[in-house]
Order: structure tokens, then sequence, then C-alpha cells
């Protein structure tokens, strides 16, 4: 090769490629040199601070740090002079000096010391200086800056890696200090507690509280063996590692997976000892007799045996099979239903599916998706052909422009913010837009706050101004899609000065942004539930995927369209065909060609006609035409809207089964309860939002009388009478397979192999395709359709009575139902109660403070909370996540259906907000 | 008509029901009024992040201190992180961050110089003594070289400088006001036209001069970098121009060497000269934005060269030009050319590594031409008179000329604009007249703080770059502070290491640690030389930049020149 850069290192020719520094020559070629500061971690630049990979390069008056010199030819390099040895070994002294003794280290294992004793400096003769203080006031870690060598990995960490820019380095000098914000206290600064600077730290300064007692001292307890998975958590699906001991896990560490680089955040970091916790359901349990179900009603998770017996598995896999048997026989398969659940695998949703479709009879088979984006899924199905994303989030690295509209990825996706945030870094152009404030506005170039609900509005300007000023692609719009004339024609009239007065976005700034978007090189989209959850949800991404093709922002290197997707698996669980319309892979029940192929695969009589969705399979029980119910790690009590009639549903079955790892809100109603396994504890592959097939692995054994879910729904299909023979989730990915084009090319033992693999994925050898569609979609015509859509109003509109609008959501560190996350230790420490977030000028318009409790009232009913100011709402506006039990939000939320998706305005309705009477008979 | 389908009741939930939930989100929020205040002081300029440090002194120079609320809203304000502020509003000397728990400083500050002429001249005695008097109203600190070094001791009351300070001197200033810097009389840009000044910068805008014909002047001229380093300015000058557009200019006045002061002496009487030359060095190698670091400690000089570059401005002669005039905020390193970047682009004063070199990425990644304020000073007059001017002169084969910064036990201290290759003896006796009365010469510091310690015995070497090397110094900013027999070597030396230990920007170990190290082992009665010599020659090999590299000489040459004053126990 001819840029290959030869010199002389320690008296030896060798070849630097381009771009080599020395040390990572040096370390290519199998020569050892101390570093502290360096990592070779992706993300983390050589800061060449400790200086403790000194090397001599001869004719130079001072020693280089080999970590960030790069050698130019010819160069003389000693690695081992006297010289070079010399110096590393004093900084090593100077270092020690300050750390606490060995024997009181914090991690007396950790890389600082290991260099210490390989180089032999155990002790130090300087003068030791006056150690700070720890700091343990954050529920996750430990900072201890007395062992602190100020490397500098912990800003890294966080201002470059993670982007969440609370470390710095402060003061100057032998004063120079580490610190969070202004030099607050960790526990109170605006630390996330992504835990990255844990990762990086090299000293023990920073380290998982776990690791320490008390008096900051290492713990005992060190890891025995290591299980690489992927998180449970969001739609990232990242790649973890845990440490197990004694079969349970001390921490997790980040893994170098595609979608996070070795990044966490709190919740895959820190929030696994659910798993552990006392609600946890051991044994299967049989409802009492006369235990009778009421809506609204309440059962204490720690003590369910006030409804409850406990039951052998045989006896309640008999009762829970049974029941649902004999209303199949009795009413036919209609009269059933199932909910599978986008939190376990590819495995357990295929074979839900395939229980639901091909033992109960009926294809009332569906999950969270629905409540999440089945509106952009329908969007998405009728334009380009495909549900999925176009491109993965890591595209954003390869764009000029990245929208991120209705989405809070830095609350709800933290680690694929991380890649957005390090994108705005790079100089790329981000343009935010959503009616709340988010983290991402700080780094966004243009933040448009618009109206809730002016969705159309906003982006109908927008594309006007391209079409007006004929900045589209004019060969990709008539080379690859199709309905522009009638898109063009709509548009006339939204002009940015029609829409400004009603999306509350001026037109100038709409045209801006509309120039910027159309004229970039390269501009990916993405978007979350704010886009999705409206009754004109699919007009909303129906527009977003028109503004994608008339500029021709899809199929090439830093474009697309990525809906943001919300669970570890909701994107696998609708490929397996957890879906009522859709046999795996999205093959539309309606076709008679699919049914026959599926009849003869399955070899089972399957019904023609689509099921019902997540909220119309409630009102059918309310209708008297659903009975019975299987739901399987769902909690529809919590996650549906109007939760009220949800719960009345549930009341009204006469044959709940649920599974579940512990007894959830949904659960209170059911008439056999089975103990599932979490996470942790099983074998299956999961897909995350960017198309990427990943492996799960089991890490702990099953407590108590738990069963793998897999093994669960094979003996309720065995006891409906299916002759299903899996042994392990292996034997249902290898019959998937076959069904799915899409995952063709993954085989389990690749998947087990490689850990990821991206699809569409042909065959063995093919690594699968990250961007998709770059010649042509998978539509009858094979072009992208544009479907123009129109503003409507949101389906409730504030009035006098009920003046604010209500928007529902999650949050860092709550996921979903908060099943889970508030039984973690950490995550229920940081978010420990429910609040509502409202701009300060309307708690004091409402006569609150900050952490009175309101009482919020909407059409549905009523929940009291506390209220939190939150300068990123807007006045008039209030959000609440959806995660607590104990003031649920969905009580409050309105059930109206986006006509397509079938998915309720979760983002919107009107709201009254009060004192609650115990906080104004406090005054 | 609130027709409630469910009644409000609070359910159970699986939290541990431990904790409450926090008020606002996640750390500091904040306050409206702290908000509004900012937007008022900010007004309409810019909230670029490179404008960080100029914004934070708006606020200490409008409130008295940098608030927690103030910093907060101004992060806000400049879409910064908090940290972002905090790191940089701590890293500066001049700046007083005043959290939530904290009281804010009292309305004056008086900071003594306690660099080493000062510290000769009784500014420890100064100190205590009017920490006695002045009493809780007044803050007294101890502050590095304010380059008054010809005056000392001396101190800054506010802004405004006292020299030859005496308590009552100062108790004076601190009592009447305001605490302004009172501006110098120069050469204004009326007389300095008059005297044919811009006439070359005049005729280089016209076309008169090829750029090539100037780079040969400053070449035969054997201009070098007056800031310390030394660098031939020709050979900057057509280094920078290979490199590819757009370029960038910057100067540096962050003149921080103990016992310098020629920069300031030249901005304080003839700044159009160094602005002529600055313009014209920006025309050679075609760079429309220079940048004009001056110290903190120099606010005189700084306010008349904003006046100045107003009038420059006003009659076109930086036409293609834009001078943003850069204000420090008292941090010793930013004289380090690349620490100074930093600074500039708003951020701590870290020294960048090298490789690349600024002429190759400098200011905002592009390739800078960086000038100390002397360096261009001599432009018009190398151009106008001719290279070989600047030639005549010299002695023992050295050639051109030095201002150099003369202080400490002598009859005259100044600024001396003398031959290069002149001997510190002949300085003393031609220059600034003699020792004082009751004082033998017995060393002397020829470059300032870093650049080593030398005796009596050596007092005939030619000062110049490149002769005093080989003995382990430098002369650097050709700052002379002459010793005595009435000089404690070791406290001397101390003194040294103390500032260096202060100045330390804290970036890399050897350093950081390395001074923090030596400091305290010099504090203690016996001084063990093998454990300081092997902490010195870590840090000189070791450290990233010069401060470091250079740190331990004073220890170094006290130890070879002076080993017996050391190696007595101290009292």
């Amino acid at each position: 090769m001819s840029d290959t850069i030869r010199f002389v290192l320690d008296g030896r020719a060798v070849e630097a490629r381009p771009g080599e520094t020395i040390f990572q020559v040096a370390n290519r070629l199998g020569a050892e040199i101390p570093h502290l500061c360096y990592t070779p971690e992706p993300g983390y630049r050589p800061d060449g601070n400790c200086r403790a990979c000194m090397v001599e390069i001869k004719g130079e008056r001072v020693l280089a740090a080999s970590c960030i010199r790069k050698p130019t030819p010819g160069m003389e390099v000693q690695i081992a002079s006297e010289r070079a040895k010399f110096s590393r070994r004093m900084v090593f002294e100077l270092l020690v000096a300050d750390q606490p003794p060995r024997d009181a280290a914090h991690d007396p294992d950790s890389k600082f010391w290991r260099w210490a004793d390989r180089i032999g400096v155990a002790a130090s003769r300087l003068p030791r200086r006056q150690a700070p203080a720890a700091d343990r006031s954050h529920p996750a870690m430990a900072v201890n800056l007395d062992a602190c060598i100020h490397c500098n990995l912990c800003v890294r960490a966080c201002r470059e890696v993670q982007v969440n820019d609370v470390i710095g380095m402060a003061y100057r000098g032998h004063h120079a200090k580490i610190v969070f914000d202004f030099d607050d206290a960790m526990g109170h600064s605006t630390c996330v507690a992504c835990g990255e600077c844990v990762q990086a730290c090299p000293t023990g300064a920073l380290l998982e509280s776990a690791l320490v007692d008390e008096r900051n001292l290492a713990v005992a307890a060190k890891p025995e063996r290591e299980v690489n998975s992927v998180c449970p958590y969001c739609g990232v699906g990242c790649q973890i590692q845990y440490k197990i001991k004694d079969d349970k896990i001390l921490y997790v560490d980040g893994r170098p997976g595609p979608a996070n680089q070795n990044r966490l955040c709190v919740k895959g970091r820190f929030g696994f000892d659910y798993v552990t916790h006392r609600h946890r359901l051991m044994k299967p349990m049989i409802r009492k007799a006369g235990a009778a179900k009421i809506s609204d009603m309440e059962i204490d998770p720690a003590n369910p045996w006030t409804h409850f017996r406990e039951a052998t598995w045989s006896e309640a896999l008999e009762v829970a099979a049974s029941g649902l048997k004999r209303i199949r026989d009795r009413d036919g398969g209609g009269a059933l239903a199932g909910f599978g659940s986008a939190k376990g695998s590819n495995e357990e949703a295929y074979m839900f599916q395939k229980l639901v479709r091909t033992g109960f009879g009926t294809n009332n088979v569906d999950h969270c998706t629905r409540l999440c984006h089945a509106s952009s899924v329908a969007a998405l199905m009728e334009t380009i052909g495909s549900g999925a994303v176009t491109a993965p989030f890591t595209e954003a690295l390869n764009a000029d422009v990245i929208i991120v509209i209705g989405a809070n990825p830095t609350e709800n996706h933290p680690v694929a913010a991380t890649f957005l945030k390090n994108a705005a870094k790079l100089g790329k152009t981000l343009i935010v837009m959503d009616p709340r404030g988010q983290a991402l506005k700080r780094h966004a170039d243009y933040m448009l706050q618009f109206k809730p609900s002016s969705d159309v509005a906003m982006l109908n300007a927008i594309m006007h101004v391209i079409v007006k000023e004929r900045l589209y692609d004019r060969q990709y719009v008539a080379a690859q899609t199709e309905g522009f004339e009638a898109l063009k024609a709509t548009l006339e009239s939204h002009t940015p000065e029609a829409m400004a007065p009603v999306c509350g976005v001026d037109a100038d700034t709409l045209r801006s942004v509309a120039r910027i978007y159309a004229r970039a090189k390269s501009a990916i989209i993405f978007w979350g539930m704010g886009v999705s959850q409206h009754t004109h949800g699919t007009d909303n991404a129906r527009c977003l995927i028109s503004l994608a093709l008339l500029t021709g922002h899809v199929g090439r290197p830093g474009t697309g369209l990525h809906p943001l997707r919300g669970q570890n698996n909701v994107q696998g669980a609708s490929d397996a065909g957890l879906i009522p319309m859709v046999y795996p892979d999205y093959q539309p029940v309606k076709l008679a060609d699919n049914r026959a192929k599926f009849e003869a695969f399955w070899n089972a009589n399957l019904d023609p006609k689509p099921g019902l969705t997540v909220v119309e399979i409630m009102d059918a029980v309310h209708a008297g035409e659903i009975k019975g119910m299987y739901i399987m790690g769902e909690n529809p009590a919590m996650s549906d809207p109007d939760v009220g009639h949800a719960r009345q549903a549930l009341a009204m079955l006469e044959h709940l089964v649920v599974q579940d790892i512990f007894l959830t809100e949904t659960a209170f109603y059911a008439d056999v309860v089975l103990p599932a396994s979490a996470w942790p504890e099983k074998d299956g592959t999961v897909t995350n939002t960017n198309r990427q097939v990943q492996m799960g692995r089991a890490a702990l054994p099953l407590p108590g009388d738990c069963r793998q879910d897999w093994w669960i729904i094979q003996e309720i299909a065995r006891h409906i009478g299916l002759d299903w023979r899996y042994t392990h989730p292996r034997d249902v990915f290898n019959e998937m397979r076959q069904v799915m084009p899409s995952i063709a090319g993954i085989s389990w033992e690749r998947l087990s192999r490689e850990n990821v693999v991206t699809y569409p994925c042909k065959g063995d050898d093919d690594p699968g395709d990250a961007v998709i569609f770059g010649d042509g979609f998978p539509t009858p015509s094979g072009r992208g359709k544009m479907v123009p859509a129109v503003v409507t109003p949101p389906d409730e509109i504030p009035d006098a009575e009920y003046p604010m609008v209500l928007s529902t959501g999650r949050q860092l560190e709550h996921w979903h139902t908060g099943a889970m996350t508030r039984r973690a230790t950490v995550l229920d420490h940081i978010e420990p109660e429910a609040v509502a977030m409202l701009a300060p000028g309307d708690l004091a318009r409402f006569g609150l403070r900050p952490g009175d409790v309101a009482r919020v009232v909407t059409r549905r009913g009523a929940i009291e909370l506390k209220v939190r100011a939150d300068a990123a709402l807007q006045e008039g506006m209030l959000f609440i996540p959806f995660c607590y039990a104990e003031a649920a939000a969905n009580i409050l939320t309105n059930p109206a259906l986006d006509p397509f998706g079938k998915i309720p305005e979760f983002k919107f309705c009107a709201a009254r907000v009060e004192k609650a009477k115990e906080s104004a008979a406090a005054e | 008509m609130s027709s409630l389908t469910h009644e409000v009741r609070r359910h159970n939930h699986p939290g541990s029901g431990r904790r409450k939930a926090p008020l606002t989100p996640k750390g500091r929020q904040v306050k409206p009024e702290a908000l509004t205040e900012i937007q008022v002081l900010l007004a309409e300029r810019p909230r670029r992040r490179d404008l960080l440090i100029e914004h934070l002194h708006l606020i200490q120079d409008r409130y008295g201190c940098l608030s927690a609320g103030h910093l907060a809203a101004l992060a806000q304000e400049m879409r910064l992180a908090l940290t972002e502020v905090y790191e940089v509003a701590t890293f500066y000397a001049h700046f007083d961050v005043v959290l939530e728990d904290e009281s804010p400083p009292p309305a004056v500050t008086v900071r003594v110089c306690d660099s080493l002429t000062c510290e000769m001249m009784g500014a420890q005695k100064l100190m205590s003594d009017l920490k006695a008097m002045l009493g809780a109203g007044v803050r007294v600190v101890r502050a590095p070289c304010i380059g008054a070094c010809d005056k000392a001791p001396a101190c800054h009351v506010g802004h405004a400088a006292v020299e030859l300070a005496t308590v009552d001197a100062i108790a004076k200033a601190v009592a009447g006001e305001p605490q302004h810097a009172p501006v110098p009389d120069y050469e204004k840009f009326a007389a300095y036209r008059a005297g044919g000044g811009y006439k070359l910068l005049e005729d280089c805008l016209a076309g008169k001069h090829e750029r090539d014909s100037l780079i040969k002047a400053m070449e035969d001229s054997g201009l070098r970098g007056l800031g310390g380093a030394g660098f031939p300015a020709g050979r900057k000058w057509r280094f920078v121009l290979a490199e590819p557009k757009p370029r960038m200019m910057a100067i540096n006045g962050d003149e921080g060497e103990p016992g310098t002061f020629k920069d300031r002496y030249y901005l304080e009487r003839d700044p159009h000269r160094f602005l002529e030359g600055t313009l014209i060095a920006a025309w050679v190698v075609e760079a429309p934005e220079v940048y004009i670091y001056i110290r903190d400690e120099y606010p005189a000089a700084r306010h008349l060269l904003l006046t100045e570059i107003a009038e420059v401005e006003r009659a076109g002669l930086s036409r293609g030009v834009r001078l943003h005039l850069r204000r420090g905020a008292g941090a010793y390193i930013c004289g380090e050319e690349s620490a100074m970047l930093e600074s500039i682009e708003g951020k701590r004063g870290l020294p960048r590594h090298k490789p690349p070199f600024p002429a190759q990425v400098g200011l905002f990644g592009r390739p800078t031409l960086i000038h100390n304020v002397e360096t261009v000073y001599w432009v018009r007059d190398i151009v106008e008179k001719g290279p070989q001017w600047f030639t005549g002169h010299g002695r023992r084969g050295r050639t051109g000329l030095r201002s150099f910064s003369v202080s400490g036990r002598i009859k005259e201290p100044g600024v001396k604009l003398a031959p290069a290759g002149i001997s510190v003896r002949e300085l003393i006796d031609e220059y600034c007249g003699g020792m004082q009365h009751g004082h033998a010469f017995k060393g002397y510091l020829p470059g300032g703080a870093s650049g080593g310690i030398l005796p009596a015995s050596m007092g005939d070497l030619p000062l110049d770059f490149g002769t005093l090397e080989q003995h382990g110094c430098f002369i650097g900013s050709a700052a002379v502070v002459v010793l005595s027999d009435q000089d404690d070597m070791k406290r001397v030396a101390l003194n040294l290491l103390r500032f260096f230990e202060d100045e330390s920007c804290g970036q890399c170990t050897p350093c950081r640690v390395g001074t923090e190290k030596l400091v305290k082992l010099m504090e203690r009665p016996r001084w063990d030389e093998s454990l300081m010599d092997e902490v010195s020659r870590a840090m000189t090999d070791a450290s990233i930049c010069g401060l470091g590299q250079a740190a331990a000489n004073p220890l170094k040459m006290a130890f070879k020149h002076f080993r017996d004053d050391l190696l007595e126990e101290r009292r």
C-alpha cells in the first residue's frame, strides 16, 4: 500500500496505516504501552493528557504521547528507552501519591492499579494532597474523587459520547476538579444516569453504587460470569453484558452493538433488579371462587391471596385452556381474543399469533403497536409498501439535515438520541418540531414549538413552499413516485401565511425549514408518537412520507423515514404477525392466497376475516361479543385509552388468562395467572427500530415455579388441541424463516454467532440492507405514493369547561405501564410517584405550587397527582406520564381512533386542572 | 355538566413509595428574573459560543460577580450546558462565581501582585498590612504579575493600577472613586498619521507593495517572535500564506510572564504602530479576521485600543479585515499561543497538542498567523527604514533590537530597547543606572519565571535567542530580573514554583501534579534534591506545553548555581 507510513519502532521497521497513532501501531504489533486517559472504545478521541503513554522520538526535545501522536515517514520512536520509561513511571508515582491506599481502594482492580502493578509503582514518595470528599448523593453511582486522576474520560463520556453535558472539568491546575453542572452533588445535578462515565472511569472514582459499601470500599463480590444479551427496554436495542455472581446481576455494561456502541441509558444500566422484586409471581394462581371482578378493583401485588389461590401448573393450565376452549366451542373463535406483547421475543410473538389464529380460530390478536405506531405503519404500508424504517437512526451521522418531529428521544430512545446529538455536534442541521420543549432543543438549529395537533398544517405549509419554489426533486418525483398532482392541488391553499396562525410557527421559519430540508444533499426524518397518536395520525405520517418523496430523501445514505419504535420488540412482534389484519411479514389476511399459504403451512383452517384491534376488542367485550381473552405480557388496564372503559371490559370477561411476571393491573381481573419469565431469564431474538435482529440470552435461572413463556404458550396450545412440539425458541425461529422472506438469510446459528443481523436479509452471506428503497418500493406500481392530507382538528377541542390540552407519554426512568421500572430500585428512586408537568405560568394561574396535588379532570374521569413546574411545556398544555397506577393518565385519555391506524388520540384531549381538595385544605 | 364516570381514587402502585417526586425537572432551573436580566445585559449581542468569556465579563462588570442564577440563565441564553459555562467561569481568576449558598465578594477587590519582583519589594508584608487595615469590606487577594515590575510593588484596586504601592496609597485608592484604569498619554490617531503613519498600510492596500517583498524584508531583518519563542516572523508569514483560505490572525497580548511589561509599554505609548503592523501582517497573509487578545490586567491598553480601532475603522484603514478585541480573564497559560486560541474560542485556556501547529490548524480550525504585540510593532519601521536598520544593531555577533523589561535590584528599572547580544552587566550599567545602593549583583533571571536563573559569574553572556540554551536557560520575552546578595534563593525558587503551581492549567499530569508536589517538597525545611530532580525531569520531558516543561527551571538552575543557599535548612 502506497499510503502507509514507514517508521521505526524500538529499532524495528514498521508501517502505520493512514491515520493510525503510534499507540495504535504498537498495540497492533503487540507492544505494550501503559495508558490511562486513552481508551480504544468507539466515540472516545485520544486526549493525551495523562502522559502515561510517553515515547521518545529521535530529534525531538521532549517526549510525545503515543496515543495522540501520528508517525511520519522515517520517524524513529522508542517505547523502551530509559528516558521514556522513567517519565512513565514518574507519572504513575505522581498519581499514586494522591490515591487512597491500595487496601482502601474503591476499585483495587481498576485499570489504573493494574497498570501501576505492571510497571511496578506500588507506592509514592511524594506528599499527598488534601482528598476531596465522597459524593453518595446519587442512587446509582458513587463519586469518590480522591481516586480521580483527571484523565477526562468521564468528561468525554458525558460530553462527546452521550452528549448529556453534565460533567465538566472545572477550576484550574491542581484545583481542577470533575464537577456536575455547577459543582453540584451528582444526585442533584442534571445527570440522567446513563452511567457512561462509570463505564469509562479507569480508577474507581466513578463506580456503580452496588460495587462499593457505605464506607466507599470495594465490595467483595466480583462477577463470576458474563452473558451477552440485549436490553429489555426501548426499541433502540442496546447490546448489553450482564455481570453475574451467585445467579444475581451485579451490574451491566454496554457492548459494541450497532445501535449502541457500548452506550446505555439509566434503564438499561441500572434497571434490572425488578427481576428479583418481592412482587414477582412465583406460582400459578387460580381465582378464588367468589372473588368478584369489579371494575377499577385493586389487589395488593404483595398479597394476591385475597383473590387467588395457589395452583399446580397442570391444574392452572387445565383451567386456563378449558375456559378458552369452552368459549370457542360454544360461541366460536370470534368470541376469543389475545393480546401478545412487544416486550417478549420474536418467537413468543410468532407462537402467540399462531395459537390465536390456529387454536382460537380468529384473527383477534393484537398488541401495543396499536397504541404506538399503528398510524405510522398504516401510512407507510399505503405509500411505500413497508411498515418498517427505511434507514437506521445511525444514518443521522451521514445526513446533512435531521428532522425530529413529535418525538422526545432523549427521554424515550436515549441512546438513539446520543447519535442525533453526535450528528448535531458534527455540524449537521438539526430541526426539532414538537409542541413540548425537550433536551434536543439546545442542540437544534431550529426548534418549531408548534401548536398541539397542528402537524398537518405545518407540514403542508413546508411542502407548499417546496412545490411553489420548485425545490422538489423533479427527476425523483417523475421516476419514483405517484400522486404528485393531487398533492400539489391540496397544497395550493396551504401557504405559510395561511398556516402560520394555525400551527403557531411564523411563515419565515416555515420557509427556511422547507428550503433547508429540500436543498440538503441528504436529509432524514425521525418521528415518534407525537405524530402517530392522533385521530389524524395517519395523515401526519402521510405528510412526512410525502415530504421525503417530494425531495427524494429516501433510499440513499443519510436519508430516510424513521418512526422510532417504542418497545424493545415492537418491530419484531409486528413482523411476526401479532397484528389482526396480517400474517407474519405483513401478508394481509384479506388475500385468499395468503390464507391458503398459511393454512397449508400451519395445517389449520384460518378465519378469513381480519381481526379486531386493541381498542375494538374492548368495545366488543362491552358489546358481549368477546367473552374470553388470553393476555401475555400486556397491561391494557393501564395502557388503553379511557382505561375505565377497558377495566370495565376486563371485569366483564367470562374467562381471562394472564401470563406475566407481576400481578399487573390487568391481572387483577384474571381467572388464571401464569407466572412467566423475565427477559434476563430467557433465550430469544428481538428486532429493534433499525430492523436489526438481535440475540437475547438467558442469564439467570427461572425463580420459583416460573416457566419460560414459549413453554407456557405451547402448553396452552396443547391443552386446546394443537399438536405443538417445539423444544426451544430455536425451533420456532427456524419455522418463522420459512414464511418470512425478510429474515430468510438469518439462521439461529448465525445470530448466535454474530449477535445481530439486519433484515431484509436474503441469504447466509447477505449482510442485510440497512438503507432500503434506493431502487423503488414494494408497492404494486413500484412507486412511492404521495397521499395528500387536509387539516383536521383533534377529536376533542378545549373549551371553557376543559380549557387545557392534555398530552401523555413516557419519561426517561419509566417504561410503558411501569410494571418493571417502578419495581427497579434506582428508577423508582429517581421518579417515585405520579406527576403532571405544567408550565410554571400555568401553575401560578391555577394557584398551585410545585409539589401540590392537583386534580386533573376530563370527560372520561379524574385523577389527583402532584404537579411539577416544567418550562418545557407551553402554557395551556399539560403532560402526564401514563406509567403511574396511583393516578393512571389513561383514565383521562380520549379513546377516539384514527380511522386508518385505529390508534387512539393519546396526545390530545381537553382537560381541566384544579387544586385537589386535600391540597386546598392544607392551606 | 361534569358527568364523571369515575370518582377519583388513588390506587396502590408498585413503587416503593419511599420518596417524593422532584418538584422540577433534574438539576438547577433557570429563574425568569435572572433570564430577563441576562437578556437585557446581552441585548443584541450575538450568542455565539466564542463570546462566552466576553459575556461573563459583562456580568462580572455589571453585578460584581457571577451568581449561579445568572450563569444558569446565560447557559440557557447561549444554548450551552450548565457545566460548559461553569468550567470556563471557574478557570479564569478574574471571575467570581457565587453559588446559592455563598455570599458575593465585597465591592472592592485589591489584587496585590506577588510575583518575583513585587515580592522582592515587599508584597507579602503589603498584603498582610492591607488585610489588617482594610477589614472585611475590601477583599485583598494575591495576583500573578500585573506587568508593573518597574514600579514594584504594584497592585490593582478594582481595575486601577497602584504602582510603587504603599498601604496609604492603596487605602486612598480604595476610598476614592472610580476604580477605573486611567488612560495613559499616548500617540493618538491624528498625531500618528501626521507622522507618516498608515502610509505603508495604504500603499499595501493600494497594491504598491508586493506581499513577497514584505515577507522578504521581514526575513532579511531577522525579526523573531518576541513573545518568547523567537520563531522568525518572515518564515511564519510564508508558512501561513501557503495554507488554504480562509486564514485567520491572532495577536497575543496576554503578556503574563513575570517580569515582562514591554507589550504594555508599547501599547500604552504608540498603539497605532502596533495596529498598523497588525493590519499589514493581515494583508500579507490575507486574513479577513484578526483577533487581538489583551490580558485583563491591562484595562488601560484595552480601552485605548477600543477607541483607536474605531478610529482606524472610521478611516477605512481596516477594509477587508475585521478587528476583534478580546479580553483575557486572568490566566497566565493563555499566553501560550494555542491556549490563547482556545480562550478566544470562549473555552478554558488549555494548550493544544502539537502537531498540528496553529499555522495549519489554528483559530476555529483555520490556518492562523499568531504574533506577539511587539513583533508586529516593528513591522512598519523595518519596512520603512529597511531591514538593515534593524540588523544594524547588535553586540557579540548578534543582530537586531530587543526590548528588555528590566526590574529588580537596579536603580532605573523599565523597558530598555537595547541591542541583541548585550550582556546583563552592560544592561545594568549602561541602561539601568547600576545596582541599587547596598545591593551586590548576585544573579539574574534572563527570561522571566520560565527562563531559568543565572549567577553573576555568568553575567557576561550575550542575551539573545539561542545563546542561553546551552546553560539551561532562555531569553524568552526578555524579562530580566536582577537579584542581589539580599535575595534568598530558596524564596526566589519557591516564589517561581508557586507561580507555576497557580497558573498550571491542570490538563496534564506532570505539570498539574508535579508543580503541586514540588511546592510541597520545597515547603519542607530540608530539600530532597534527588526526588525533586526526578519530578523535574518528568515535568520537563512529559508536559504538554512550555509551562510544565519550563516550570522546574528555576529549581534546576538554583541547584546548579546556588546550591549552597538551598541546602541550608531554612529558619
